[in-house]
């Protein structure tokens, strides 16, 4: 329909359309003046601030152990906060609970999808969550009978209306945050199985989510397939803060210690850190030989180095202050898929496409 | 014709970079000279950035003399226990 048969449409539809037209030059005005303000107060670089910092030495890093049991692409993986325990997660649909220490599996839960793209442990060390191509997140309380069937006492939680990407218990085992391909994040009381908040905002794939050190209050940061990596209100649902300096996915976001940064990974291939306070990328980790993309990011426990787990089958160590590369691990046969640091800070584990996971130190 | 719910999400992200612009943003030189802060007084605990006295790694044992428990779980296996 051209022309409105009514006048009073025509006018309507000429007002809508400037409406439209003046949101528009707002929303680019706007954005441009984000742009200034940010840039009036980038009066230094981080490594310039970095120059005086002595360098660092030789890395002696290695594996220290293998741990071999899942079928497939290990996809994802967590760390107890005993230091010891991991569970990880794979594309054979197998979500295992290993002793880190002597390699022992301690429990292995078989889900009823593949690719198990998620998986976190609760913080009492009681229950692991999970999920993946099924849409949703499930808890598994552990039980200290290893022959008890697991699946049996499964509680579903969240429901997304795509794959689940990432999940994480906030600070109790009350309540899970999660991040979907629906394009939204969502918080979830684990017991009633209530979304208690969503997040809207992304403009795609929501890929990776962490949680701000609880000292640091209720925020996290996700990453999506839209570029953009944006910090939350867990309170309120709204995006306080929006980044979007990567020329491709956001596949890995990892909270800097202290809570006033964070690091993320890409298929751009650069690792890059965001100040929180200066409202900017600070700097870029790259090399003009890293070609493949990062699938995972952590810090050591004080910040200085930055742990990136590749696609080109390797790890490369940064100096988080100086920008420059000081390490480059060997020893997966496929993609590193999924990298954490202990929560002590000892020790590091990688899961890889090549069915297996290893602990540096 | 034009749709209100594309009015609507316009409205939205102009108020979303009104929330954005307001933010209270310090400089860069001091935000990086925190982070250098906090890395420096931290790195003593840092095991992987310094290393840690031999043996109080517990990863950086070889697994077969590391725990007692090692020990009680290959016991357990041997006796046939389930």
């Amino acid at each position: 329909m051209r022309s409105p048969l009514i006048p009073e449409m025509a006018t309507q539809e000429v007002q809508l359309n400037e409406t439209l037209a003046h949101l528009k030059s707002e929303s680019e005005s706007l954005k441009s003046k984000l742009e200034e303000e940010r840039a009036k107060l980038h009066d230094v670089e981080l490594h310039q601030v970095a120059e005086k910092v002595e360098g660092l030495g030789q890395f002696v890093m290695k594996t220290r152990r293998t741990l071999k049991g899942h079928g497939n692409k290990v996809l994802c993986m967590d760390w107890c906060k005993d230091k010891r325990r991991i569970v990880s997660s794979s594309q054979d649909g197998k979500v295992i609970v290993w002793d880190a220490f002597t390699t022992n599996k301690e429990h292995a839960v078989t889900m009823p999808c593949t690719w198990v793209m998620a998986c976190a442990y609760a913080p009492s060390g009681c229950a692991v969550a999970c999920g993946g191509l099924d849409n949703k997140c499930s808890v598994y309380p552990l039980s200290l009978d290893k022959n008890e069937n697991l699946a049996a006492k499964k509680k579903s939680v969240a429901m997304h209306t795509n794959y689940l990407s990432a999940c994480s218990f906030t600070n109790s085992d009350m309540q899970i945050l999660t991040s979907s391909g629906d394009g939204t994040c969502a918080l979830w009381d684990v017991e009633s199985g209530q979304l208690l908040q969503s997040f809207h905002g992304h403009a795609a794939d929501v890929l990776c989510l962490d949680l701000a050190p609880s000292e640091t209050g209720n925020t996290f940061v996700s990453g999506g397939c839209d570029k953009k990596a944006n910090v939350w209100d867990m309170r309120s649902g709204q995006c306080i803060q929006s980044f979007e300096t990567h020329e491709s996915d956001i596949n890995s976001v990892r909270y800097y210690p202290s809570g006033d940064a964070f690091a993320s990974g890409s298929d751009d291939a650069t690792c890059r850190l965001y100040d929180l306070r200066a409202d900017r990328e600070v700097a870029i980790y790259s090399k003009e030989s890293i070609i493949f993309g990062v699938s995972s990011v952590d810090f050591s426990l004080s910040g200085r180095l930055l742990f990136g787990g590749y696609n080109d089958y390797t790890i490369n160590v940064w100096d988080v202050l100086k920008g420059t590369r000081v390490s480059i691990l060997f020893g997966h046969e496929n993609r590193v898929s999924t990298l954490r640091v202990s929560p002590d800070g000892t020790a590091f584990s990688t899961g890889s496409w090549d069915h297996t996971l290893r602990i540096w130190a | 014709m034009t749709s209100t719910s594309t009015l609507s999400s316009m409205r939205r992200l102009v108020e979303q970079l009104k929330l954005e612009a307001s933010v209270e943003r310090i400089k860069v030189s001091q935000a990086a000279a925190e982070l250098q802060q906090y890395c420096l007084q931290n790195a003593g605990k840092d095991a992987l950035l310094v290393g840690v006295p031999t043996g109080s790694n517990p990863f950086r044992e070889p697994r077969s003399c590391s725990i007692g428990q090692d020990v009680v779980l290959v016991l357990g296996l041997d006796l046939g226990l389930d």
